[in-house]
């Protein structure tokens, strides 16, 4: 059976990934962000993933307003990035993983999760900077495991509840742990911290609020299904929400949880950025 | 407080549009024209005849003014939604802080240091 080392959660900002194509990792302004990764590589590289199941959220690429599902997950031999408007360069195809894609397709609605599952799916910088930031040089990177996107709703409200957003995490769990193959699997959860692109609040970002989310989340993620959708708009801002991808991945991994690294930086581009290494017990 | 999801039942967060079913419905076609501004194909046929392009994808007058005066904040109030808006801004080589500082009568400079002021 599969088995859940651990999860990893980043922000996936799209000037992460000019910064990487550029490799500004020393820069003054960059550093403090990237030397929060080291650790993560280091802990990819005793382990080794068979298996990444990347729960990020689409911003308009993958999907569009005439048909926005819920929750979505990739069942596709390969993903790869496109176009998102304004010329990101097109890497390699990732590698899919689409017989795990479709045991958990199957296990989620067995367990009464609606899922809508994608043969297709083209995928943007919520799936594909996290990669890079964990694996360098991804796809190309010989350890690169193969991977499943799941897609859940920012874009558009109503988006789920924190409270669902767990439970969803432990019924893939579930899903995952069901799987007839002796593999290792990480799960990232990607998105946030606190930003706001839009409106006359643009650039508001909440520190206390994210070090209230970081310092909950490991061991008191219940704690954080208190807080309510429009609270979470008003505390961590309209984008902000992508918190949500976080409680995903945290409901995956278990009660019991080592956090063995933690890096919060304000602000890069428009975000408090913070990346988060859990591994399981 | 409340967290319904229908239309009359969200807080009021002061400089903050909740882009939910009654904005969508509004802002489908602006966004629907940005959307497909993910092809370059398109940036180009809107950057040759924008008049034409929004002509095409039936824009209202109220969001093609919008476009035409480059206001931000009147694309987000005509139904926008700032995903599909980022898209849109990429073609005037617009970046999130250039467009935070365009909402918040900042310039890019002044709004990078905002930004920085919540560290």
């Amino acid at each position: 059976m599969a088995k859940i080392l651990g999860g990893i959660t980043t922000s996936h900002i799209p000037a992460v990934g000019n910064a990487i194509q550029q490799e500004l990792y020393d820069d003054p302004y960059w550093k403090p962000f990237f030397d929060g990764y080291p650790k993560v590589h280091e802990w990819i590289k005793a382990n080794k993933p068979d298996y990444v199941v990347n729960i990020y959220n689409d911003h308009g690429l993958g999907f569009f307003l005439d048909q926005m599902p819920t929750f979505a997950i990739g069942a596709a031999h390969e993903y790869k990035n496109e176009d998102e408007g304004w010329g990101l360069p097109e890497l390699p195809p990732f590698p899919g993983a689409p017989e795990l894609s479709w045991h958990i397709i199957e296990s989620m609605v067995a367990d009464e999760f609606d899922i809508t599952s994608c043969q297709e799916l083209p995928v943007d910088h919520g799936f594909v900077v996290p990669m890079q930031l964990f694996w360098p040089g991804a796809p190309n990177n010989p350890d690169m495991p193969r991977a499943v996107p799941i897609s859940a709703n920012t874009v558009q409200h109503p988006i789920p509840t924190l409270k669902r957003a767990l439970n969803f995490g432990k019924a893939l769990r579930k899903a995952i742990e069901s799987f007839p193959e002796d593999a290792k699997v990480v799960v990232l959860g990607t998105g946030g911290l606190s930003h706001q692109l839009d409106g006359e609040r643009a650039g508001f970002i909440n520190k206390e609020f994210d070090e209230y989310c970081l310092n909950n989340i490991a061991h008191n993620p219940e704690e954080l299904t208190k807080i309510t959708r429009m609270e979470l708009v008003e505390k961590a801002g309209a984008q902000g929400t992508e918190f949500l991808m976080w409680m995903m991945m945290r409901g995956a991994l278990g009660d019991n949880v080592t956090e063995l690294t933690r890096n919060y930086h304000i602000p890069i581009s428009n975000t408090g950025a913070g990346t988060l290494l859990l591994e399981c017990a | 407080m409340h967290d319904m999801p229908g239309h009359d039942y969200h807080i009021d967060i002061p400089g903050t549009t909740i882009f939910d079913g009654k904005m969508a419905m509004k802002g489908y076609a602006l966004n629907k024209m940005c959307y497909s501004f993910n092809k370059a194909v398109n940036r180009d046929a809107f950057r040759d005849d924008p008049e034409t392009y929004m002509n095409d994808y039936n824009l209202t007058e109220a969001q093609k003014d919008a476009i035409r005066s480059s206001n931000i904040l009147a694309m987000i109030e005509e139904g926008g939604n700032i995903y599909y808006l980022a898209k849109l801004a990429g073609i005037f080589k617009l970046g999130v802080q250039d467009v935070g500082g365009l909402q918040t009568g900042r310039t890019t400079e002044e709004f990078k240091e905002f930004l920085l002021s919540q560290a």
